[in-house]
């Protein structure tokens, strides 16, 4: 098929970015949407210009590497997945395509597509854990009996992959979505019970600081999330920071 | 150079503990003088460097992705072992010591890998305290599921994502040492170079991805732990930054790589669909619990379904041939994994093949969603002869256990697993070779550590399935912490690294001379060109059969492409800015030089064993044929600036406790 693109160009995180239209031909409907990229890439790269940066790594859609918002969409018009596994049969011919990176005050552009989300990770630094060494002498892991009700529905607050599509798709720019899947997935299990408090009242106040929105229940994140992380997470961190700061 | 494997004195099952008992220890007041760099943040350096910092020392830990979390451990599937006997199957320590010695077919070392059996259940302990969610029972206690190459059932795991999950809670361990400043964490970061004073390892040189800065980072020992160079073939299950660098520029710089060529090639993985494909994807070995692999019978069959004038279903059970159950009945679709790919090679070569290549082979469902349908109905009270009925509860089961694989197939196949078989092929996914180390997990240069996935050291000629995790946490929570106590022990007054001392300016001298050559260099192709064309030649010479006449034509053709690439690769944009382009030209430099020794190994190694099949070298059924008597060593190769130069030294593997034998799983 035949397309157009129209990618945002932006040579570093001063530079004023642009919108560059490039004409895209003999891609398949088998590719994924990241060996389109390498197609223009590669020429890009033979006609001595400077290829379009991208993030991407492991391109089986767990790492949570990849980013950009297609066409107005995180991650592209497919559901339930991030742009690795977004393939090309989902654009037809003709096809003029969008492509700008994940945009949010806490997320500032690095290069072209590429942007800085090490907010993320300060936001983990601030909580998103469990205060426990490493000693080879841990209770057996069968004395902590876990309901595998609660057990599941850690695990499925524990897949979120962080690649900011919630953020990138807020009107507000919230990560609360982000947050709140770690905070659920603690707040599920005995063992994160014991720092409950601090870790919410932790993790919402590096949250903030970082720039990031407030929540206004549009339910947007949950759409766009490729882990399909549900905002009963959301509800849950509430009532754990609403908790917390009343004994706080 | 005579090999020190620095084994422990003493019988097996008390090597660790002994020594553990008798190693010198740091003072926890003098820890804080002590700086450790811990090059990649997966699970083996993600756990070393929270375990380090939880010590006391100053960690800095390196990761060319833009946060620790995103390393390529976390898309491990299938789960974890450890020999917990939670079953009460006949599990133990000794079964999975030896389960792993016979799974690599004989060619690892003994101590290692029983310490490693020893802290396996330490590490599903550890893993459970940090909030872990790994899969329950409806009790609450923790489920099992069976993996390739064993009789017991002693696999842990979360779903398809227990490598995730594994990762999340190092990560989480690390991030608590982040917060409370005892680790410094350097992402898009890469180490570009290794700095040795004295004979040791003194800190590294580092690329600023984002910046293009090059930095000096000193520290009184280094830790590898990169993981695997499995992108030497470019197509591989890899993630597209996978690469050698790190473990390539401490082998140039003195430490021994220990068998290149034992590579694991895993049969379950999503078939090549073209060639504009940059990568190849695994669906988890686990799916072999429930999946029956299968080809047609008759050639006419194969071919008639290559042209889609047949469907999978079309054939009845007589048309099928379930051809591992046929050839290894006592464990059917779960023996290991290289015995799966060559079996799964055998049949499409000899023209049985159902994709428009030839090069896939069915992994079924059907029989699995009738099992799991007839006992949920039964359960449930329902009609067990409603067909429609038997296929929805049964699909809900197998959804449950295998979800997000199935979804991930349809989403990249785009047909629907549950109504018609999978298609899966061979694709390169793991390696067991890696920077040789001693029993302390030191390579060959005193005070840089090689561990997880880019050491060499448990998993010999072939690897068994959820071993991988397991041995990275092993290492970097449970063994490394102390070993490297031993190293250290006579640093304490040695005080901070200066990073002005010549060997660092000179280093990063060389550094910044290759990054100006590679920008300069005007040439007309790009890296991936050149990748492509190398990962091809490894695949169709070094690949899952190889024999001395490729082996040799390998080797030269290696040799010049990349003689090729460096005068003729095209690197755009700048050396002092953002340039992914330039991060590959690095890599794939190493590679090119990597991939001649992987073949120079290859040739050297005139038997069969594990993941190393040389067709000369089988039986008559087709087996591996292993040559006890002149190749049980370990072959270590020195660098003497050209890998056509390296000299082989050789490390005996001596068996006291497990029995050579000739690996069968009939």
């Amino acid at each position: 098929m035949k397309l157009t693109l129209k990618i945002w160009r932006q040579k570093n995180a001063k530079a004023e970015g642009k919108i560059v239209e490039y004409p895209l031909d003999g891609i398949e409907g088998d590719m994924s949407f990241l060996e389109m990229l390498d197609v223009l890439n590669e020429g890009l790269i033979n006609k001595g210009e400077e290829p379009v940066s991208f993030d991407h790594d492991c391109r089986e859609g767990i790492c949570g590497t990849c980013s950009l918002f297609i066409n107005g969409e995180a991650h592209g018009p497919d559901r339930g997945i991030p742009t690795c596994q977004l393939h090309m049969r989902m654009f037809k011919d003709g096809d003029v395509i969008f492509i700008e990176p994940f945009r949010a005050k806490a997320f500032p552009v690095i290069k072209d597509l590429v942007v800085d989300r090490s907010s993320f990770d300060r936001i983990q630094h601030a909580g998103g854990f469990i205060s426990v060494n490493t000693s080879g002498n841990p209770v057996d892991a069968n004395t902590i009996p876990i309901p595998k009700h609660d057990a599941d529905r850690a695990f499925d607050a524990a897949t979120c992959i962080g690649c900011g599509a919630c953020v990138a798709t807020c009107k507000n720019s919230s990560a609360m979505l982000f947050v709140a899947a770690k905070v659920s997935q603690f707040a599920l299990l005995p063992q994160g019970k014991v720092e409950a408090t601090e870790r919410v009242l932790n993790m919402v106040n590096q949250m903030d600081a970082e720039g990031f929105g407030n929540c206004t229940n549009t339910g947007a994140c949950e759409v766009e999330c490729p882990k399909g992380i549900s905002l009963e997470n959301i509800a849950r961190m509430n009532r754990e920071y609403l908790s917390a700061s009343l004994q706080g | 150079m005579a090999l020190d494997s620095k084994i422990p004195s003493g019988p097996i099952s008390d090597k660790w503990t002994n020594y553990k008992d008798h190693i010198n220890l740091v003072n926890p007041a003098n820890k804080r003088n002590i700086d450790i760099i811990v090059v990649g943040t997966g699970l083996a350096g993600g756990s070393a460097a929270a375990t380090l910092a939880e010590l006391g020392y100053n960690v800095k830990t390196f990761c060319f992705q833009d946060s620790p979390r995103r390393a390529h451990s976390i898309a491990a599937q299938g789960g974890i072992n450890a020999a917990k006997n939670y079953q009460g199957d006949g599990d133990s320590t000794f079964r999975l010591f030896y389960d792993t010695i016979k799974g690599g077919d004989y060619r690892s070392r003994e101590a290692n890998v029983h310490r490693l059996a020893e802290v396996s259940t330490n590490i599903i302990d550890q893993c459970v305290m940090q909030g872990v969610p790994l899969a329950r029972e409806y009790g609450g206690l923790l489920d099992n599921r069976s993996f390739g190459g064993t009789l017991v059932a002693r696999t842990f795991y979360a779903k398809g994502q227990t490598g995730q999950q594994l990762l999340l809670g190092a990560y989480s361990a690390m991030n608590r040492q982040i917060g409370r400043g005892k680790i410094k964490s350097h992402t898009r970061h890469e180490m570009l170079d290794l700095v040795l004073v004295d004979g040791k390892a003194r800190g590294i040189i580092a690329r600023d991805l984002v910046t293009g800065e090059i930095e000096r980072h000193s520290a009184h020992a280094v830790v590898i732990a990169s993981g695997g160079y499995g992108n030497v073939f470019f197509l591989s299950t890899y993630a597209m930054g996978s690469n050698a660098t790190a473990a390539w520029k401490i082998h140039k710089k003195g430490a021994f790589f220990a068998n290149p060529c034992y590579t694991q090639i895993h049969p379950t993985c999503i078939p090549v669909s073209g060639d504009h494909q940059s990568k190849l994807t695994l669906m988890s070995e686990s799916l072999r619990n429930d999946g029956r692999i299968w080809v047609p019978a008759k050639l006419e069959d194969a071919k008639a379904i290559r042209e889609g004038k047949k469907k999978p279903a079309d054939l009845s059970e007589s048309e099928r041939d379930y051809y591992l159950e046929r050839r290894y009945p006592s464990f059917g679709n779960l023996v290991p994994r290289d015995v799966a790919s060559r079996a799964a090679k055998e049949r499409c070569d000899a023209g049985f093949g159902v994709n428009k290549t030839g090069e896939a082979v069915y992994l079924d469902f059907a029989a699995a969603i009738q099992r799991y349908g007839k006992e949920q109905a039964y359960i449930k009270g329902l009609d067990a002869n409603d067909a429609k009925l038997i296929i929805k509860l049964g699909a809900a089961v197998v959804a449950n256990k295998y979800g997000n694989l199935f979804q991930m197939y349809e989403k990249i196949v785009d047909e629907d697993p549950y109504t018609t078989p999978m298609m899966i092929y061979p694709a390169v996914h793991y390696t067991m070779g890696g920077t040789w180390v001693d029993y302390n997990l030191q390579t060959t240069i005193p005070g840089c550590f090689s561990i997880g996935e880019s050491n060499f050291s448990d998993h010999g000629a072939n690897r068994l399935g959820a071993s991988a995790l397991m041995q990275g946490l092993a290492d970097g929570y449970f063994v490394l912490p102390y070993t490297i106590g031993d190293y250290l022990a006579p640093d304490i007054k040695t005080g901070t690294i200066s990073t002005d001392l010549p060997e660092f300016v000179e280093a990063e001298k060389k550094v910044k001379d290759q990054i100006d050559k590679f920008i300069n260099n005007n040439g007309t192709h790009s890296v991936d060109y050149f990748h492509k064309k190398l990962g091809k030649i490894m695949w169709d010479k070094v690949g899952m059969a190889r024999n001395a006449k490729g082996l040799t034509e390998a080797i030269e053709e290696i040799a010049t492409l990349r003689s090729a690439f460096h005068k003729d690769v095209k690197v755009p944009g700048t050396a002092d800015s953002f340039n992914q382009e330039l991060e590959k030209a690095g890599r794939v430099a190493d590679f090119l030089e990597l991939g001649e020794l992987f073949a120079k190994d290859a040739l050297h190694r005139n038997e069969s064993c594990g993941g190393h099949f040389r067709e000369e070298y089988q039986s008559e059924e087709g087996e591996a044929q292993r040559d006890d008597e002149n190749f049980a060593y370990v072959a270590a190769w020195e660098y003497k600036g050209k890998p056509s130069d390296a000299v082989l030294h050789k490390e005996p593997l001596v068996f006291e406790n497990i029995k050579l034998v000739t690996r069968s799983y009939k």
